[in-house]
């Protein structure tokens, strides 16, 4: 695997809408890179012959009819917010984003 | 954000020098009681959050279930759209983080769509055939709805902090994609309008979903890029998010080929990017850099197993697909003895079913068509909806129409005063028979006021009298407008013109 950058960091603090400084950028490439190192290993797992699979049981189609069942009150759906205003989750504005 | 104008090329010029490609995306809320993964309804105009759970806030611990009726409609909708349907398929999780999704990622498909390589036959105004290839119809999950407050009007721009509403979150949505459209030319924002209304019309005839764009049940991206004549090497794109009517998609595709002419032309190049499109002043603005499909770090969906629909499930789903939109237009046509040129209309205005429940409920197809494309439509554009919207929020109906057309046919009104009898409907005066009789609007029937009035004018004109007699038959209608005017035009002005004739011997 080709090493973390401190670019590749910054991207993904970014996506992540972390900010980090540089000295935590610098700190984070040092210590992801050893996680990436040591995850790194299930690659030499030999894999050729296995079909991927992304669940582990072997059933497919769980379904369920299109039935409505009662919703939460708007009162439990924001018990947990931090904030909220006028029935809504009240969140920190977003810059520069629409 | 950049407000400011940029440079456009105009449309001809840019298509002097450069070929448009277009790709559109076009998500649709499907019409199910409850949504994609959870059993919370989906009215629209619900109260903030009263349509949520566990599973569409993302509560930790929560299990998403598949709503069996969206993946039906999904399959529908691919099938229609003469597309292959995956026999095994699974979810996906697009990851990032924004306030309108409360688990940090959206349930969608990523490389595994239920539906993939179909097409769309588009018929132009010219009555010519373009044939949209689609490249993959797949199933994902609404997000929140966002209200950002302290800055001005709604915009995103000098607010405070935003407030989200998740009644919107895991409605389930398909998302349409089309391969790159190559050679429409000039013909392009056409073909991008006519795309649109045929896979609208298509949705609706599968009635699996409202597609009311003007409510977000229907939205449309439109990615565009230009490439110079002669070349096969595609330019750089760029992707206008919502434009959420059928006139702004051939507004925006128009716009923004005169843009990218004029950057490229000028030496130029295009940023691959979002833009936003403004209805009002009709042009597009820089948003977000566009993400790489890498950002979104998709990974296959762990807490839902794979959609493995069987070759059964497929056919028998096949055989609930409505008449496709193009032969039942035909079909139609013919039936109610429409010139091309009138059932153009009737479609382009979007009364196809309109006029088609008036039929059914007893009007003449001619009546239909005229009452439904006059006054009405006029009314509509000027309020910019559509005249089948407008008329529900009127609670004007095909029985209107048809008790209207009935005042004519059975010699109460004549044109002219069926015409104001529609006004009132429209005014909100009530039926067609309530605003007949609250304007006093009745020809009228006694021969005997008629006959006096026939004799007064002939009295009163003795030389086109004269003439009449003679043989000049042509010169009645002087006498035919004077009687009416008479009887203050609440007389049949055939009858009239009967009398007149019989009078002077030329019946
Ligand atoms: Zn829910």
């Amino acid at each position: 695997m080709a090493d973390l950058t401190r670019a590749d960091v910054a991207h993904l603090a970014g996506l992540a809408r972390i900010d980090l400084s540089d000295a935590e950028l610098d700190r984070m490439v040092g210590e992801l890179g050893v996680i990436l190192e040591a995850v790194a290993t299930v690659q030499q797992a030999p894999i050729a012959d296995v079909e991927p699979m992304s669940h582990p049981m072997p059933i497919v189609n769980v379904t369920r009819p299109d039935v409505v069942r009662p919703s939460l009150s708007p009162q439990d759906a924001l018990a947990a917010a931090p904030e909220t205003e006028q029935q809504r989750f009240s969140v920190p504005r977003i810059l520069d984003e629409e | 954000m950049s407000t400011a104008t940029e440079p456009v090329l105009g449309f001809d010029e840019a298509l002097a020098t450069y070929d448009p490609v277009m790709g559109l995306e076009v998500h649709v809320e499907l019409g199910t009681a409850t949504k994609m993964f959870c059993g919370c309804p989906t009215e629209f105009g619900a109260e903030p959050n009263t349509q949520t759970c566990p599973v569409c806030l993302g509560l930790p611990g929560a299990l998403p279930v598949v709503n069996e009726k969206a993946v039906e409609s999904a399959i529908r909708i691919g099938l229609a759209l003469n597309c292959s349907i995956a026999p095994w398929c699974r979810f996906a999780r697009k990851n990032y983080f924004y306030p309108d999704m409360p688990k940090n990622f959206q349930t969608s498909q990523y490389d595994e769509p239920i539906a993939f390589e179909g097409y769309l036959d588009v018929e132009l105004d010219d009555g010519s055939t373009y044939r949209v290839e689609i490249e993959r119809a797949h199933m994902e999950e609404d997000t929140g709805k966002s209200l950002h407050v302290g800055g001005s009007t709604g915009r995103i721009h000098g607010a405070t902090h935003s407030l989200v509403d998740y009644n919107r979150a895991g409605i389930p949505l398909v998302e349409i994609v089309t391969k790159p459209m190559l050679g429409a030319g000039e013909r392009a924002p056409e073909v991008a309008k006519a795309y649109v209304a045929t896979l609208r019309d298509l949705l609706k005839a599968l009635e699996v979903s409202d597609v009311k764009m003007e409510q977000g049940s229907m939205r449309c991206d439109v990615n565009l890029s230009l490439m110079p004549k002669g070349s096969a090497v595609l330019g750089t794109r760029t992707e206008t998010k919502n434009v959420n009517s059928l006139r702004s998609v051939e507004r925006a595709v128009r716009y923004e080929i005169g843009r990218h002419a004029a950057v490229l032309s000028g030496g130029g190049s295009i940023t691959q990017e979002t833009r936003h499109w403004h209805e009002d002043t009709g042009i597009t603005t820089s948003g977000r850099p566009k993400s790489d499909a890498d950002d979104y770090r998709y990974f296959p969906e762990p807490d839902l197993v794979p959609v493995a629909p069987a070759a059964e499930t497929v056919e028998a789903l096949r055989a609930t697909l409505p008449e496709p939109p193009a032969e039942r237009r035909r079909r139609l046509q013919t039936t109610w003895g429409y010139s091309d040129l009138e059932m153009r209309d009737v479609m382009n205005a979007g009364l196809v079913e309109l006029v088609e429940e008036t039929v059914a409920a007893g009007a003449s197809p001619a009546a239909a068509r005229k009452w439904w494309s006059g006054e009405i439509a006029r009314r509509a554009n000027t309020e910019g909806e559509d005249v089948p919207t407008y008329a529900e929020r009127l609670g004007v109906t095909p029985a209107h129409v048809v008790e209207l057309e009935g005042l004519v046919t059975a010699g109460r009104l004549n044109d002219s005063m069926a015409r104001q009898a529609w006004e009132g409907v429209l005014d909100g005066e009530g039926t067609p028979t309530a605003v007949a009789d609250a304007r006093g609007l009745e020809l009228v029937q006694d021969t005997g006021a008629l006959e006096a009035a026939v004799d007064a004018v002939i009295a009163a004109n003795p030389d086109v009298a004269d003439k009449i007699r003679d043989g000049k038959v042509q010169a009645v209608g002087a006498l035919i407008g004077q009687v009416m005017r008479e009887m203050k035009g609440q007389a049949d002005a055939g009858v009239a013109r009967t009398i007149i004739l019989e009078r002077l011997g030329q019946a």
